[in-house]
């Protein structure tokens, strides 16, 4: 269930812009990797690289290979997707479907996999809802909009639609950067269960966040406005948080700049 | 740090194409509702000065303002009011001279000494021709206007997209014309293949002669409704939030599963409201039907065969030479064609409101 991530020499575009740079880094499957750097550094390009929804934007392109179990995603064959079926995302701001209810949204990936059936459609919702935390709050008014939640729950709603199709990875893209400090806790939280099964990626503007939930922190960053953003250092977020290697990322996280 | 979820916002909005003032709603009044109080700037207390609080202005801009639309409000309704008592008025004394059934006679006749008229097969005749424009039109606009927003190069969407529009406001006796000396002539040839394969489907059968039919006026009506829909369609579907489409991609649908996710259901009140206003100008037009029908006062389901009529096509035909119960009976199918768009508007309203839970915290 849960899947190794290579990307090697991996560049992005979007048109002419060349936005990251020759990426190298491997993540492990059941553990939290966390992306960490100043803005516009590349971070969300990296990562909507890893399921090709960085190529849904007119002239954007990646190059180098990605692969997740030695597969590589971007091979001609490949259907994307299934790609995206096997690595599921979750946005920066909660995005559930406005015109669909609590129940719809969960099931919404299993109905676009061919899945009709009510009672599958049914068990597999009450799985994931109670997998993101959030059966509890929901399980009374499944049938309610989902826009009509609370901003955590919502995300919480979009983690359980993301999870509902049983993925291999799941890249989070800065998911509690909208939330209150609650709902973040309670997102944070529901980071640690799900490593024991998916494989999690996520970017963080947030440094606490990242030495809290994440056993591998990659820390990108660019040169100056207009350069490429590149991978300056991947280790253990331990050691990154305590003792990095490079001097830039120690700068960045101790706040001397960024 | 110095990143601010704004400014890294941007990677992930970028999607599809869409316009920036509507990605996100939903997320977007979670968050309004989740903000902190925001206090007045610091400035706003200068006014006070300390001292005792000023009195409300009693002639501001804002009660002139206020007066000036509740004015025109009124003046709106007593207008309306003013307009329907003298098409009652009108009509009432031409109901009391008709001799037969107003409802069910199938003719008119309202000139003659013993006047006979029926409103029956013309609010059939409006209601088949404007259906079954629709019917043809709707699919074809919805396609058209999948294509211009999310298919086609943006340079060439908007290009399209403008001719659609300037189609819409080609003047309706042109399509009348055109469908008239034009477009008959294939539709007479298509009607009479259709009736010698199909002709057991009572809407084909008959013997002729064919081409003015209730066929060639809805195909007509459908070329003229098509950009309306087409054109509102387009600009609903173009507002559907990045964001939701992006979930639905990211949820490894393809394009055509990522359209029926979340561009179509994100569209319907908007689709709705532009299949009734087409079917509203279907209802209500007068020339290009006058022009293209074959005239008859009788019910029937035939499309091919000559024939057809609707309410506001035989007010056109009629109007000239009718004398003063004539204008009354006309004004009489006036307001019974009005009720028609009447419910037809309401039932739209009606379905729209069914859904308004969903769809209200999504605008
Ligand atoms: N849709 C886009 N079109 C063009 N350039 C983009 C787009 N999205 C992001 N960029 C640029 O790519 C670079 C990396 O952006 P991003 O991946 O969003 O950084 P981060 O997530 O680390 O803040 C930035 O310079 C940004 O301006
Ligand atoms: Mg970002």
């Amino acid at each position: 269930m849960a899947k190794r991530v290579s990307a090697s020499n991996v560049t992005a575009y979007y048109g002419g812009f060349k936005a990251i740079e020759n990426i190298n880094l491997t993540v492990e499957p059941k553990t939290v990797t966390a992306l960490i750097g100043p803005s516009g550094c590349g971070k969300s390009t990296f990562l909507r690289s890893i399921n090709r929804m960085h190529e849904v934007l007119p002239g954007a392109r990646v190059e180098g290979s990605l692969t997740i179990d030695d597969q590589d995603i971007y091979d001609r064959d490949v259907d994307v997707t299934a790609v995206r079926r096997t690595i599921g995302m979750v946005f920066q701001r909660p995005n559930p479907f406005p015109t669909m209810s609590i129940f719809e949204n969960v099931v919404a990936g299993l109905k676009l996999n061919g899945v009709r059936k009510k009672s599958i459609l049914e068990d597999a919702a009450e799985k994931a809802l109670r997998a993101a935390n959030l059966w509890g709050e929901v399980k009374d008014r499944l049938g309610k909009p989902g826009a009509g939640l609370s901003g955590g729950q919502q995300q919480r709603l979009c983690i359980a639609r993301t999870i509902a199709v049983e993925p291999q990875v799941v890249l989070m893209d800065e998911p509690c950067s909208a939330l209150d400090p609650i709902s973040t806790l309670a997102i944070e939280d529901l980071m640690f269960q799900l490593k024991d099964k998916f494989t999690i990626i996520i970017v963080t503007h947030n440094m606490q966040q990242a030495a809290r939930v994440s056993d591998r922190t990659a820390f990108f960053s660019i040169e100056k406005t207009g350069d490429p953003g590149r991978l300056i250092e991947y280790d253990n977020t331990q050691k990154i948080f305590s003792n990095p290697s490079v001097k830039k990322t120690e700068d960045y996280i101790t706040g001397r700049f960024g | 740090m110095g990143e601010t979820p704004h400014r890294s916002a941007d990677a992930g909005t970028g999607g599809t194409r869409v316009t920036q003032s509507h990605e996100w709603p939903a997320g977007a009044s979670a968050r309004v509702a989740e903000a902190p109080v925001s206090t007045r700037s610091p400035g706003g207390t200068g006014l006070g000065g300390g001292g005792a609080l000023p009195r409300s202005r009693k002639f501001g801009a804002e009660r002139a303002f206020r007066g000036l639309t509740l004015a025109a409000g009124t003046a709106v309704l007593v207008i309306i009011a003013a307009i329907a008592i003298f098409l009652v008025a009108k009509a009432v004394p031409a109901l009391r001279a008709n001799t037969e059934n107003f409802w069910s006679y199938e003719g008119w006749s309202p000139n003659e000494t013993e006047p006979k008229f029926g409103i029956g097969a013309l609010a059939f005749g409006t209601v088949l021709s404007s259906a079954l424009a629709l019917l043809i039109a709707v699919p074809v606009a919805l396609g058209i206007a999948l294509y211009l927003s999310h298919y086609a190069p943006r340079r060439l969407g908007t290009a399209l997209g403008f001719l659609v529009d300037l189609l819409a406001a080609v003047p309706s006796v042109v399509f009348g014309l055109w469908g008239r000396d034009v477009f008959s002539s294939p539709v007479r040839d298509f009607s009479v293949w259709l009736n010698q394969h199909f002709g057991w489907i009572p809407l084909f059968g008959g013997d002729g002669p064919f081409g003015a039919s209730v066929m060639l006026g809805a195909l007509v009506l459908a070329i003229m409704v098509l950009p309306i829909i087409t054109s509102l369609s387009r600009e609903v579907f173009l507002q559907t939030p990045t964001a939701n489409e992006e979930a639905a991609l990211a949820l490894g649908a393809t394009r055509w599963e990522m359209l029926r996710t979340a561009v179509l259901p994100y569209g319907r009140p908007g689709i709705i409201a532009a299949m009734m206003l087409g079917l509203g100008r279907a209802l209500g037009e007068t020339i290009a039907l006058a022009l293209t029908l074959g005239i008859t006062f009788g019910i029937s389901f035939n499309l091919i065969q000559n024939g057809g009529n609707t309410i506001a096509a035989n007010i056109a035909n009629a109007f000239g030479e009718a004398n003063e119960t004539g204008r009354g009976a006309l004004i009489a199918s006036g307001l019974v064609l009005f009720t028609i768009t009447l419910i037809v508007n309401i039932t739209a309203r009606a379905i729209i409101y069914r859904r308004r839970e969903f769809t209200e915290s999504a605008a």
